[in-house]
């Protein structure tokens, strides 16, 4: 029962990462019904800035409580001008070509991400800098909670209530809704598409920066060729919880990890 | 239109006869073994994109899958050789008395067929419940089906499991390869032109305006899918008795992906696109090894920058065909002996 108890723990707070990861994905499919598949190669560009943010918080002899804040701050920062270019150089030109075109260089664009990026930092895998030190927030009856998992779960909420709040209640919010319902009309009521679109992706590419962060916490271990595996799921994540939809992104991602960790435990069969 | 079809019968025949004699005389004496498997390769890449191009490019299904039939097809054809082939080749060479390599290309060509037809099987299974989803939902079960067949090869031990299927016997050579790789052009040009074949581009075009007009979708579907898988099957026959060698990390999605940009990049629904694109995209990457760790950044960059310039793929929805050349070179002269080109 323990053990069990532990894996859905643990399953939550992997899952989270993955909702995160699936929210950028499910939004770029609602406002411009795309399967994003370089989006696994943001949440690694998310990690590896995350990795040199800290390390630089590491050398700067920051205080242990701002450097997890410091580091987070950066890969999000980073990945927004990332996820921005991506847009504006790689998909804006195709907006009338045929969906799969876009597919294709979304396919380029990771395989040039993940080629680049072994060629800038190195194949070798990265050991992410300590940013939070490691202590244990519960630990009864043999199930444990770190206060890594704590903050993973933590921030992921946050960053999630934000989202909602800013889908729901904001002017910008409403605009991407209305280009998720249809394009045309929200084009003719004056939203400038391109905008929202551009919009959608750095928030969608903040959040999987976020994720390379964190999975930089509980998995110390960076490389270019991370974001292939939870890419993949995450976008199977998001497609349980129904793509296009942001609620179903956040379950999917937690009940798709969730469920695979405590059903299978740590069998070697690796599903998605 | 009949003296017509002997006459390009021949015509066709005596240009095959002129490619195999130019290969065998002044090309082949000159190409090292490196760039024998290159062009290997992009024969069975051929076979792999021309027959995802029936699902992709003129059903316009959007398949992910295509990786898991060829595993399939790879598997299956080298399990027939490895563990039949034994008691056959004694069999086919003794018994029957055939030449040793007669009875060793009845064995490739029978295990081939076995492959493809067990890929085919796969994909009427898969295709029934499937078909019926649209667009990126099929996309995800295909991907899902192609996982799943990655993973249960994986575990299978009779076929070598995680250490990978060894000592497969080298029966596919360029020959075996490029005429099945004409076989499945010609057998797909065919079928895409016939009017039967005219039901996958409604499809493509309309789903619910060829539904209305009669065809029956979900089944015209599954005969593309059929078509496709058992191709992809010959594909991965003809691969796994080439490079002899099958490992289950051959046949990730990352692979079902490069021949959908093989698709794509062609031009979707096109079949000369398809196979210009096949030689392009497996060349590219050799040529470009002289700048080693470049290479698949540029070869990334080509990518993007060939589907920005060109969105429609290389060849859009056209043919290359003499046919079509000679309709641009005849100004007027009005091309009534030539047969219409496959659209």
């Amino acid at each position: 029962m323990s053990t069990f108890v532990q894996q859905v723990l643990n399953g939550l707070a992997w899952g989270s990462v993955y909702a995160l990861i699936a929210l950028g994905y499910t939004m770029v499919y609602g406002v411009l019904k795309l399967i994003n598949f370089a989006h696994g190669e943001v949440y690694m560009m998310g990690a590896m800035a995350g990795y040199y943010v800290g390390r630089w918080a590491q050398k700067a002899e920051l205080p242990m409580p701002l450097r997890l804040p410091v580091t987070l701050l950066g890969a999000m920062a980073a990945c927004a001008v990332l996820g921005f270019l991506i847009e504006r150089f790689a998909y804006r030109p195709l907006r009338q070509a045929n969906r799969l075109s876009v597919l294709i260089t979304a396919i380029g664009v990771s395989l040039l991400l993940q080629n680049g990026g072994q060629l800038v930092f190195g194949a070798d895998p990265k050991y992410f800098p300590q940013v939070l030190s490691y202590s244990e927030v519960v630990n009864t009856g043999g199930v444990v909670l770190s206060n890594i998992q704590l903050v993973i779960m933590v921030t992921a909420v946050a960053l999630m209530a934000a989202l909602n709040l800013f889908v729901q209640k904001t002017r910008s919010g409403r605009a991407m809704r209305a280009v998720a319902n249809d394009k045309a009309a929200a084009q003719l009521v004056g939203i400038s598409v391109d905008r929202i679109i551009s919009l959608t992706f750095v928030i969608g590419s903040v959040l999987a920066a976020a994720a390379g962060v964190l999975v930089g916490l509980s998995n110390p271990k960076v490389d270019p060729l991370m974001g292939i595996m939870p890419g993949l799921k995450a976008f199977v994540a998001a497609v349980l919880g129904g793509i296009g939809n942001i609620p179903g992104a956040m379950l999917g991602g937690r009940a798709a990890r969730a469920g695979r960790d405590a059903g299978l435990g740590d069998r070697p069969l690796d599903l998605p | 239109m009949a003296p017509n079809a002997t006459a390009r019968l021949v015509l066709q025949a005596s240009a095959a006869l002129a490619v195999v004699t130019v290969w065998a005389r002044w090309i082949a004496p000159h190409v090292n073994p490196y760039q024998l498997q290159v062009i290997n390769y992009i024969g069975i890449n051929v076979v792999m994109a021309v027959s995802l191009n029936l699902i992709n490019g003129h059903t316009g299904q959007f398949s992910i899958g295509h990786a898991g039939f060829m595993a399939l097809g790879a598997y299956g054809s080298a399990a027939i050789t490895c563990y039949g082939g034994p008691h056959l080749l004694p069999w086919l060479s003794g018994t029957l008395g055939l030449a040793e390599g007669t009875a060793k290309a009845l064995l490739l060509n029978g295990a081939m067929l076995a492959g493809g037809g067990l890929a085919a099987l796969a994909g009427v299974v898969v295709g029934i419940p499937t078909l019926r989803l649209r667009g990126d939902y099929l996309a995800i079960a295909t991907l899902g089906f192609g996982e799943i067949i990655r993973v249960i090869i994986l575990n299978l031990d009779v076929v070598g499991g995680a250490r990978g299927f060894t000592d497969i016997p080298e029966l596919a050579g360029t020959f075996w390869i490029f005429l099945w790789a004409f076989v499945t052009v010609a057998v797909i040009a065919r079928i895409v032109g016939s009017t039967k074949g005219l039901a996958y581009l409604a499809i493509r075009e309309d789903e619910v305006a060829a539904e209305a007009v009669g065809i029956s979708t979900t089944r015209t579907k599954v005969s593309a899918f059929l078509l496709g898988a058992f191709f992809a099957g010959i594909g991965g026959g003809l691969f796994a008795h080439n490079v002899t060698y099958l490992h289950t990390n051959m046949f990730t999605f990352m692979k079902s992906i490069e021949y959908i940009v093989m698709v794509v990049l062609g031009g979707m629904g096109s079949i000369t696109g398809s196979v210009v694109a096949a030689v392009v995209l497996t060349a590219l990457p050799e040529a470009l090894r002289a700048i080693e760790k470049y290479r698949m950044v540029m070869y990334s960059m080509l990518l993007i920058v060939l589907m920005l310039t060109r969105p429609q793929g290389l060849m859009g929805r056209h043919e290359l065909s003499f046919a079509a050349i000679r309709r641009r070179l005849a100004v007027r002269k009005g091309g009534a002996s030539v047969a219409g080109d496959v659209p």
